[in-house]
């Protein structure tokens, strides 16, 4: 005989109010461990069922572009450490280009390829933190320990190169502080070496990891349209399936001579944000081995300019012209014609971009700094609704965002 | 580039209040903030460039008119053009401009922090308000006339107020020795030995 269970009709029960529920509403951060800082966001809950997210950000404002209109272009450089504080140098050397090219300053090859170098090596370190702290959000703390290990030797590289870990400082306005000191690329590709089969065992914990594609797989989805519409960049954009990578359609510092590849997603959910920061790495590695094996011979700096950039230290002890110059540099700041500019470089995080509205003189009119955190997280009204509480987080981990720069 | 030239003359061909404007880099234009929103869905329609990459106010001074100028980045995801479009907001004491966010959701935040900083309303923007300082904030930070050390403000929720008794003080390193401006303050003035009075040679230690 077969067994029957009809269900009440729930709709009719509802409309008795059988089945009302009051919709709860959850202050979630600013210091949740996982909302990677002091993102907070303001939820209205169906059950477990999020109905409304409201991003609130603004906990680690600090104005710097205000702090960038009082202070001269050379000093600002310490202030773009503290944008995306996960990868320094790729900041370091966005703002850098981004003045020059309103100097209108042509920068030494080996600059370049230094600059390449460390942006590529800061884009590891930043990817490694961001796959440890989207691993401990869904429960899977073994890869933060791993990536963190790794990080840790790139820090050692970083503080061989620029005397500080954490906030290098590492671009001048036409240049780098110092050369790359002798041996150092030996280690950066001894280095490559032995993380790229550690990366795979790092990834394979969980590419493959059942815990890990149930939380991520379907999670989060952002289409193609509303990646371009909400002004996505980076991983997030290119998981949605967008192959725009600024480093190949619009090159900066010598980006056009390096063979790499763009990974893209096509799913445009957690999971293929993931996978796209894991493939990064890898290219990561590939531009950075390439940059190594043809690394030009030079200064490190642009020499031709005399307004800009300051002289060499011997040269200001020893001579009157080369120290009136560094003085004047130093009070003034670098001079600068008057007009616009706009830079976006493709940094770990996505576009971080620079537009400089300049009078003449060594001080920025306007320094408007374009996020990519910023942009990135103005989605998550969006796509938050919807989904369970728990898949917020797992959402806030696959975005891989900073506060630091989304606050400026 | 050509497409964005092309798309630039087109657009100053349909609009005569659209004129070129001076850039560095990209090619870019002074829209009338009438004609704003038509040429950007223009742009974004007809001329491909799908992203808004950035929204920013500018601030021309105090004494200048127009005061306000609302910047906005437009980027292209299949020619990877970009192109500057620049609106003049008319009214200096209540700036305007239409929003943006019918045309991009991603306009929303921007305009919120443009209008955060320095006062500047979207008309047609959802939701306008404060977006990184607090709601009831009285100023708007990035203002020519407002100090870089911040003014003295009170904290937001009555109830810490009560009982922390404190509230957003203006920085103490205004004038110290970072802020470079050249012309304006003078660097000798700036220096902490010459505020510190009471230890030059001329000035005796007070108590002693």
């Amino acid at each position: 005989m077969p067994v029957e269970h009809t269900f009440p009709d729930s709709a009719a029960r509802n409309a008795q109010g059988e089945f009302e529920t009051e919709k709860m509403s959850l202050s979630m951060g600013p210091s949740h461990p996982s909302t990677h800082g002091v993102l907070r966001l303001q939820m209205e809950l169906d059950g477990e069922v999020v109905t409304k997210a409201d991003p609130v950000i603004g906990y680690l404002h600090r104005g710097d572009e205000k702090i960038a209109e009082n202070m001269t272009y050379n000093q600002f450089v310490p202030y773009t450490d503290r944008l995306d504080y996960l990868a320094p140098l790729a900041n370091n050397m966005a703002y850098a280009i981004a003045v020059e090219k309103l100097a209108k300053l042509e920068v030494p090859a080996r600059c370049q390829a230094i600059r390449v170098i460390t942006a590529e090596m800061a884009r590891i370190s930043a990817h490694l933190l961001g796959l440890g702290a989207f691993g401990i959000d869904v429960g899977a703390w073994t890869v933060f320990l791993y990536s963190f290990t790794e990080r840790e030797k790139l820090y050692k590289l970083f503080e061989e190169l620029t005397g500080a870990r954490f906030t290098t400082s590492y671009s001048r306005i036409g240049g780098v502080a110092r050369d790359v000191p002798a041996g150092w690329t030996d280690r950066v590709v001894a280095f490559c070496d032995q993380f790229l089969p550690l990366l795979e065992e790092v990834l394979d914990l969980l590419t493959r990891n059942k815990i890990f594609t149930d939380r991520t797989v379907g999670v989060g989805v952002i289409s193609k349209e509303d990646a371009i519409a909400y002004g996505l960049t980076g991983p997030n954009l290119r998981a949605s399936g967008v192959p725009l990578d600024l480093r190949k359609d619009r090159p900066y510092s010598g980006y056009e001579q390096y063979d790499f590849d763009v990974a893209i997603g096509s799913h445009g959910d957690g999971y293929d944000r993931y996978l796209v920061r894991g493939e990064e790495m890898r290219q990561s590695v590939r531009i950075i081995k390439q940059a190594i094996a043809r690394f030009p011979e030079g200064k490190w700096y642009a020499e031709d300019a005399k307004r800009i950039i300051a002289p060499p230290k011997d040269k200001i002890l020893t001579s009157m012209e080369e120290l009136i110059q560094n003085f004047m540099i130093v009070t003034e700041g670098p001079q600068m014609p008057a007009g616009e500019v706009y830079f976006e470089a493709e940094n770990p995080k996505g576009a971080l971009g620079f537009y400089i509205v300049s009078k003449g003189g060594g001080v920025p009119w306007r320094l408007k700094i374009r996020a990519p955190s910023f942009c990135n997280l103005s989605i998550l009204p969006k796509i938050c609704v919807g989904a369970m509480v728990s898949d917020v987080v797992s959402i806030l981990g696959s975005l891989d965002f900073v506060m630091g720069e989304c606050d400026r | 580039m050509p497409a964005a030239l092309d798309a630039i003359a087109a657009l100053k061909g349909k609009w005569p209040g659209v004129k070129d404007r001076a850039s560095l880099d990209h090619p870019a234009l002074d829209v009338p903030p009438a004609d704003l929103l038509a040429v950007l869905s223009s742009l974004k329609a007809d001329h491909g460039f799908d992203m808004l990459t950035d929204v920013s106010g500018v601030d021309w001074s105090v004494a200048a008119s127009p005061r306000f100028t609302v910047v906005y980045h437009l980027f292209s995801t299949a020619s990877h053009d970009y192109v500057r479009l620049a609106a003049d907001c008319a009214d200096d004491a209540a700036p305007e401009v239409p929003s943006a966010s019918s045309l991009w959701p991603g306009a929303d935040w921007h305009e919120r922090e443009a209008f955060d900083m320095f006062g500047i309303r979207f008309a047609g923007h959802p939701d306008l308000r404060r977006i990184l300082m607090w709601d009831g904030y009285p100023y708007f930070p990035l203002r020519k006339d407002f100090p870089l050390a911040g003014i003295e403000t009170e904290l937001p929720d009555a109830e810490v107020r009560a009982e922390t008794k404190t509230g957003a003080i203006a920085a103490p390193m205004m004038g110290g020795p970072f802020v470079a401006s050249p012309g304006e303050i003078n660097l000798t003035d700036a220096e902490p030995r010459a505020k510190d009075e009471s230890w030059t040679e001329r000035r005796p230690k007070p108590g002693t």
